[in-house]
């Protein structure tokens, strides 16, 4: 049930429609930051108000949906999250990524691939790949406009002067339809090949910095790299301990004050369907 | 005679009441070095800045191989300025990124235009660095650390290495000592030469425009009081004001 | 066979404007022609104006009246209203000068000075410097000096640069202005050598000869230049 005194999913319409309006350029625009009036929302910059704002505007009473934070469902943004949607659109919310209709995600792509019938919604903290090379915003619309993107190849050049391998491990650069640089949000360099052509619509909100982008279903994404030396994504060489996936992304767990450790997958949903489907066949 | 790469036509602009451009023409073919000299606040800089796109004139017309650079937009002038054209500064701090090695910074145009291939780059950078003289084992070095000599070459090597057609120059050996000024000079003159390189530079030093240009424009207040052989408006100066200019300099 | 280099009714006058505009006239009515493989010496007194009028020639100095025509490419052209361009074109190829000073970027070697005109007209970097250096020898500058930038030579050791510079490109025309002015006898002698192979080989040569044994050993005639009162 709605809460009293709430419109649906919080947004009054008119925002939600200047929002859908954003969303639809950006679809029209692969990769291409769209500007939008973002609102003050119940919860401090940082926590997804970006993310929240592009998930209340798609919103319908039918929708299911999932949200996850560094790839766990059970995290306590993942859960306070859930429960704002729950008390202001009344919508029905899961943990399994096959049953969910939205993902809204920090951190991570679910490792079960995603259909047409999805949509998946990344929170952007910093929207502009090349922030932190020109601080200037008119000149990195300029720069975007006229596809000028030498600087961040420079930047992965002087990973390899230096390092002898590109450094960047999360919020790796990619190329969207062979037109616009785009930030992946800080999902690991591992979940950048999830992106290439995948069959969900790819929303993606930043509050703060009140811009809003997307990639249409089946669009060409691409990680930036150098011919001799092409982008690999990276994972920790070890198995998951809970459920042995030697393909997921894992996460490092500090066991004990002994220095005792373990990796288990970060995706909490695939681990648990994982250790369920072993059991069962286990059982049989 | 071939056809010049750049020509400009009755470039006129004012900045309120005072006129920085009157009535200036002036042309460059492949493999000429043009100098622009005259005073402070002359207009040469406003001048450079005008035939590079940088600043749109009140009137005239800036050519470049017969089509109107201030009528082509600015997508299609920054595409020249990442290719067919060079622009050095006078400051190499406001020509170079001085967070990027040196490598970097050489690499950074061939990137812009489609490098991808990180050896290959590198391999280029090593060669223009060698090419002015800078120890290629300074490859991965920052800027920072370098004189500003070699800061200005690096800058050079930063612009010439995709080949550009034309380079702006604006007070290139400014502020460099007399010694490195000469190297400095003797190394744009060999690349010009060699490279068929069309360079125009903005200079008050007339003792360098000598020997570095084969023609002159001497500018004052905002006009072109006289231009021709370099050596022929030094040593038989027509107007006035470049009597007075090459009377005042000491052995020019 | 038609002139190298022949003027028409040359005339040159400076105005000087930092002194009230008065109008100083120098040389006028000059017809002067050089043939192939001919070496003409202007003559006249000391401010007659025959370094003014080779200066003109060279295009230094704008021509203030008449015709300046010029054997180049197989073609006669009019240097006195040729544009920058076309002069630097057939000072490339064509026109030589050895002026009495030298003037070029510090810090070159003096090697490279003197084989920088040959790789202007295509030669390699290597035979250009082979012949720089043979040159240098045939003018007595020792080896070392050769990597020395000229600036602290003495004044006889920067003329044979300059010499240098000015023959080892073959100009079909080279103009010499008191090329032996600070040399000793040995080096005279080697001067009037080049400037008789360089007729040989068919230069035409035009200079100015202060030096009377030079003078007599080179030059086929004289030309007289007079001051010159109402010039143009």
């Amino acid at each position: 049930m709605i809460e009293q005194g709430y419109n649906f999913a919080y947004l009054d319409e008119a925002t939600k429609r200047m929002i859908r309006r954003a969303i639809l350029k950006a679809v029209a625009i692969p990769g291409h930051q769209i500007p939008f009036g973002a609102r003050e929302m119940p919860l401090p910059y940082g926590w997804g108000t970006g993310g929240i704002q592009v998930t209340a505007s798609i919103l319908g009473p039918a929708d299911v949906l999932k949200v996850i934070d560094q790839g766990a469902d059970d995290t306590t943004n993942a859960i306070s999250i859930r429960r704002f949607f729950t008390r202001v659109a009344g919508v029905a919310t899961t943990e399994s990524t096959a049953e969910a209709t939205i993902v809204q995600t920090r951190h991570r792509i679910p490792e079960r691939a995603l259909r047409e019938d999805q949509v998946i919604v990344y929170q952007v903290p910093q929207p502009e790949p090349l922030f932190k090379l020109e601080p200037r915003r008119a000149e990195t619309e300029r720069l975007h406009a006229l596809a000028d993107y030498g600087l961040m190849h420079v930047r992965l050049y002087e990973d390899i002067a230096r390092l002898g391998h590109i450094a960047k491990a999360y919020d790796y650069p990619v190329m969207v339809n062979g037109r616009y640089l785009m930030s992946p949000s800080p999902i690991p360099a591992f979940d950048n090949p999830k992106m290439h052509r995948m069959a969900a619509l790819q929303l993606f909100g930043a509050g703060r910095e009140k811009r809003i982008y997307a990639i249409p279903p089946y669009t060409d994404v691409r990680s930036l790299d150098f011919e001799d030396h092409p982008f690999r994504p990276i994972r920790a060489p070890h198995a998951c301990a809970l459920c042995g996936s030697t393909e997921s992304y894992l996460d490092e767990v500090v066991t004990d004050d002994a220095g005792g450790r373990m990796f288990v997958c970060s995706d909490t949903d695939y681990c648990g369907e994982r250790q369920a489907s072993a059991a069962q066949e286990a059982a049989e | 005679m071939t056809a010049p790469l750049l020509t400009a036509e009755g470039l006129n602009l004012r900045f309120g009441s005072i006129p920085a451009l009157v009535d200036v023409s002036i042309d460059i073919s492949a493999g000429e070095v043009v100098a622009i000299v005259g005073e402070s606040g002359s207009g040469k800089t406003t001048l450079l800045r005008v035939l590079s796109g940088m600043m749109a004139p009140d009137a005239g017309t800036v050519r470049w191989l017969g089509d109107d650079l201030h009528a082509m937009g600015e997508a299609a002038r920054r595409r020249l300025m990442r290719t067919d054209w060079g622009f050095v500064h006078q400051n190499p701090r406001d020509g170079l990124r001085l967070n990027v090695s040196a490598g970097g910074n050489v690499g950074e145009r061939l990137m812009a235009v489609g490098a991808r291939h990180y050896g290959d780059i590198r391999a280029q950078a090593i060669e223009w660095l060698k090419r002015v003289e800078v120890d290629a084992a300074r490859i991965d070095d920052l800027p920072r650390t370098f004189s500003g000599g070699m800061q200005q070459r690096l800058q050079i090597a930063r612009t010439l290495v995709t080949r550009p057609r034309l380079v702006f120059m604006d007070e290139p050996t400014g502020g460099l000592d007399v010694s490195v000024q000469a190297r400095l000079l003797d190394l744009i003159r060999g690349l010009s030469r060699e490279l068929g390189l069309a360079v125009l530079i903005v200079t008050h030093d007339i003792a360098a425009a000598r020997l570095l240009a084969d023609r002159m424009l001497v500018m004052r207040r905002g006009e072109v009081v006289e231009q021709g052989l370099t050596d022929r408006v030094l040593d038989d100066p027509q107007h006035p004001y470049t009597q007075l200019l090459v009377s005042s300099v000491l052995a020019a | 066979m038609s002139p190298a280099l022949r003027t028409e009714g040359l005339g040159k006058a400076f105005t000087l404007h930092l002194q009230g505009g008065v109008r100083i006239p120098v040389v006028g009515g000059v017809d002067l022609a050089v043939h192939p493989g001919e070496c003409v010496a202007l003559w006249g007194p000391s401010g007659a104006g025959k370094s003014t009028l080779m200066r003109c020639l060279y295009g230094n100095y704008g021509a203030g009246a008449g015709r300046i025509l010029l054997r180049h490419r197989d073609a006669e052209f009019d240097l006195a209203a040729a544009t920058p361009q076309q002069v630097i074109a057939a000072r490339r190829e064509t026109l030589g000068y050895v002026s009495q000073f030298l003037r070029v970027i510090p810090r070159v070697a003096t090697r490279d000075i003197v084989a920088e005109p040959l790789i202007a007209r295509g030669m390699s970097r290597e035979d250009a410097a082979t012949r720089a250096t043979a040159l240098l020898h045939r003018l007595n500058l020792p080896e070392r000096l050769h990597a020395l930038p000229p600036a602290t030579f003495s004044g006889g050791e920067q003329q044979r640069v300059n010499l240098a510079r000015g023959f080892a490109p073959h100009y079909p025309v080279l103009l010499l202005d008191e090329p032996t002015a600070s040399l000793d006898t040995a080096n005279r002698a080697v001067v009037i050598g080049l400037i008789r192979e360089a007729k040989a080989q068919g230069s035409a040569i035009i200079g100015i000869f202060h030096d009377s044994e030079v003078r007599e050993a080179v030059a086929d005639r004289l030309y007289d230049v007079h001051p010159h009162q109402d010039a143009a």
